[in-house]
């Protein structure tokens, strides 16, 4: 008998001692949004499988880029595991300072990501990042005014529709602006949003020797017609606009056309919108030219190398943005809360395919194209960025500029003149030219 | 001789000094006020003042998702902690300059000062790259000696001023008296300087609650304190006003009752040897 307890005592505290030993306490950095709240509220579900321990550090966006960019380029091992975007993923990937997650397991099916997202969170053909959710563009719009202003949205409207639909629908009197854009400064705002309008209308940033392309036609006519469509049926103050601006005023029914990241169509069809029932959804415009105007996006996991517990972090990757996940999030919260836009899985799911804008999101999704987002060849990857490190800091001064130009604070051609200027002497710098 | 002020001019000064405090308070009441409001309240335009229903709702989601105690308790060790080891360095410091000054003295106190002329993210590379070195990356110790070391000349400046009021004679007396340099800094200066030191104490710990640069770029899980919690609560893509203004609210809260009920030692100290 006093045996058999001390046996049975001494595998107990082999095993504790085994769990302890394996157990890991992960940091992991990530941004504030719906998805990533929802994640973190069901982290248990991991601790309960795997006996990892997991510590969120919530960031706003912005705030969050500098930390990280920080704490990786000094190997500072301050995160395990870190939520970044497509735009600095490649090129970290390149620098060497993420772990290839090019093992990841069977089971974990890595094939069932959506190309596109898959193909934007690789460095020569090696996943970095696996993405938790992703988002192109597309126009969300109101059935009801649309209706009134006798016309009917295509599926896939070009910006000569839109420019004249949002004339028709804009009635000053009652506060209903014909359509809400981002004008606001910065890369991620209004930069990344005029820069994904140009590619439709034929512009590039830069020519194939890396030379600023802001002094050309295209560029000057993206910017005119913005700017003539936002003064003609825009809301007053457009050019300090971003997401939460604009998706406050579609939920207040003061927007007739709004085009923004997909995953606003949760939030415009949720409780807190006052114009839910009457949303209708399209693919961004296109100029005619075989490019629209929508962009690509994920955030996504990735694990800083250098990090003492990377077997761990793999194990909270392969659960955040495996299928389980997906089935966890809509056992809990219902199938329009599940994050979208990373696995094919989900759009072939019947449950999903009921959530209205399922459809658009994937098709929005689908023709977003990265190494090929311009009419005319250029040396970058990405649609509303290029994923070059110079470009955040080049593309916020540009932006800059040009919403100085919405404000009225100078003309068209001073900001696109000034936006050659910079582009070039920074390129220069940088050693591309 | 004093000019007579009559009741108009009275009622006119209070006006105007309650409308500025007002504006000036405005953004403060706002947060707090957009707190107890839904999302969808918190965005709809026209504002809504003060007729909706009030709701506790964004206070319970912020404590559900967020430890509260635990970044409470970093700000109070780090600004606490900073304050405190500041003032030990400083009052030496302001000391020697203010009663055995040197011709150096104004250069080094205006060098002192043009530390803070320098964008603190100009040094963020090294300082980050020094915590990993010494291992006190998101530790409140390291967190502590940074915010010290910023604040530190503004604690010396605000304290030389406060001891140049300070006759030299008195601790020229004590001298005399047999006292000690450290009888005579305890005992003789800090008391006639309580009122100088209570509101450098008080306005440095203000100041190192409310620091969000270093605070948020130093630290991750562990040390961070309430800056990281109400930048948790930021988001440019989704709506979370009323979340983030009641985040504000709980991290604003234990500073402004602290100034609230120290406002007259605050008043008294900054505005001493303002009159002579």
């Amino acid at each position: 008998m006093f045996f058999k307890n001390a046996l049975r005592a001494a595998t107990a505290i082999s095993l504790v001692a085994t769990t302890g030993a394996y157990a890991e306490n992960l940091t992991i950095a990530t941004v504030n949004n719906g998805d990533m709240i929802r994640m973190q509220g069901l982290t248990d579900d991991f601790t309960a499988k795997t006996g990892h321990t997991v510590e969120w550090v919530t960031l706003e966006e912005n705030v969050l880029r500098q930390r990280v960019t920080t704490d990786i380029s000094t190997k500072g091992g301050a995160f395990d595991i870190m939520t970044i975007g497509m735009y600095e993923t490649p090129i970290w990937g390149a620098n060497g300072w993420l772990v290839p997650l090019d093992d990841l397991s069977a089971e974990y099916n890595a094939a069932d990501i959506l190309p596109a997202m898959a193909g934007g969170l690789s460095h020569d053909g090696t996943l970095y990042a696996a993405p938790f959710y992703g988002e192109s563009s597309m126009i969300m719009y109101r059935t009801d005014l649309m209706e009134a202003a006798g016309l009917e949205m295509p599926d896939a409207p070009s910006w000569s529709f839109i420019a004249k639909a949002a004339r028709a629908m804009t009635d000053r009197e009652n506060d209903i602006n014909g359509i809400c854009l981002r004008g606001k400064a910065g890369w991620g705002e209004g930069g990344a949003f005029i820069t994904a309008m140009s590619n439709s209308f034929g512009a590039r940033w830069f020519d194939e020797d890396w030379n600023a392309q802001f002094d050309t036609r295209e560029w000057s006519d993206t910017l005119n017609f913005y700017y003539n469509m936002m003064s003609d049926s825009g809301p007053a103050g457009y050019p300090t606009n971003g997401f939460n601006e604009n998706l406050s005023l579609f939920n207040q029914g003061k927007c007739g056309m709004w085009i923004d990241a997909t995953v606003a169509a949760s939030f415009v069809t949720g409780a807190d919108s006052t114009v839910a029932d009457s949303v209708g959804f399209a693919l961004a415009p296109d100029n005619g030219m075989g490019v629209r105007s929508n962009w690509l996006w994920a955030w996504a996991l990735a694990i800083p190398a250098g990090t003492q517990k990377e077997a761990a972090a793999k194990e909270f990757i392969e659960w955040a943005t495996g299928t389980g996940y997906i089935e966890l999030v809509a056992a809990n919260e219902g199938w329009a809360n599940v994050p979208p836009g990373a696995r094919i899985s989900l759009y072939e799911n019947p449950n999903y395919q009921a959530v209205p804008f399922a459809q658009m999101t994937l098709d929005s999704i689908l023709s977003a194209d990265p190494n090929n987002s311009t009419v005319d060849p250029s040396p970058y990857v990405g649609i509303q960025f290029a994923a070059i490190p110079e470009f955040a800091g080049i593309a916020t001064e540009v932006s800059q500029e040009f919403s100085a130009a919405y404000a009225g604070q100078q003309t068209i051609d001073e900001a696109l003149a000034k936006a050659q200027a910079l582009t070039n002497d920074a390129m220069e710098a940088a050693g591309y030219r | 001789m004093a000019r007579a002020v009559t009741t108009n001019r009275k009622a006119l000064n209070t006006a105007i000094a309650w409308t500025i405090g007002f504006v000036i308070f405005f953004p403060i009441l706002w947060t707090i006020l957009t707190s107890f409001k839904t999302e969808a309240q918190a965005i709809s335009d026209p504002p809504i003042f003060l007729f909706f229903d009030w709701t506790l709702e964004n206070y319970s989601v912020v404590q559900e998702r967020s430890n509260y105690m635990r970044f409470l308790w970093n700000s109070v060790i780090i600004a606490g902690g900073s304050t405190i080891l500041g003032v030990m360095i400083a009052v030496p410091a302001a000391w020697s300059m203010a009663f055995v000054p040197s011709k150096r003295t104004k250069d080094i106190l205006l060098w002192m000062l043009s530390t803070k002329m320098l964008p603190a993210v100009g040094v963020l590379y090294p300082i980050y790259l020094i915590f990993i070195k010494l291992g006190i990356l998101d530790s409140r110790i390291g967190l502590t000696i940074v915010l010290m070391l910023i604040n530190l000349p503004i604690i010396v400046w605000m304290l030389y001023t406060y001891f140049r009021e300070i006759p030299g004679e008195i601790l020229e007396a004590a001298r005399m008296d047999g006292a000690s340099l450290k009888e005579e800094i305890l005992y003789v200066l800090t008391p006639m300087a309580i009122p100088g030191i209570a509101s450098t104490l008080l306005l440095n710990f203000i100041l190192a609650w409310n620091e969000a640069f270093w605070t948020l770029n130093l630290t991750a899980a562990k040390a961070a304190p309430l800056t990281a919690f109400i930048a948790s609560y930021s988001s440019p893509e989704g709506l979370f006003f009323a979340k983030l203004s009641a985040a504000s609210t709980m991290a604003i809260a234990p500073v402004l009752i602290l100034g609230w009920f120290s406002q007259k030692q605050l008043v008294r100290g900054l505005t001493f040897g303002a009159v002579k």
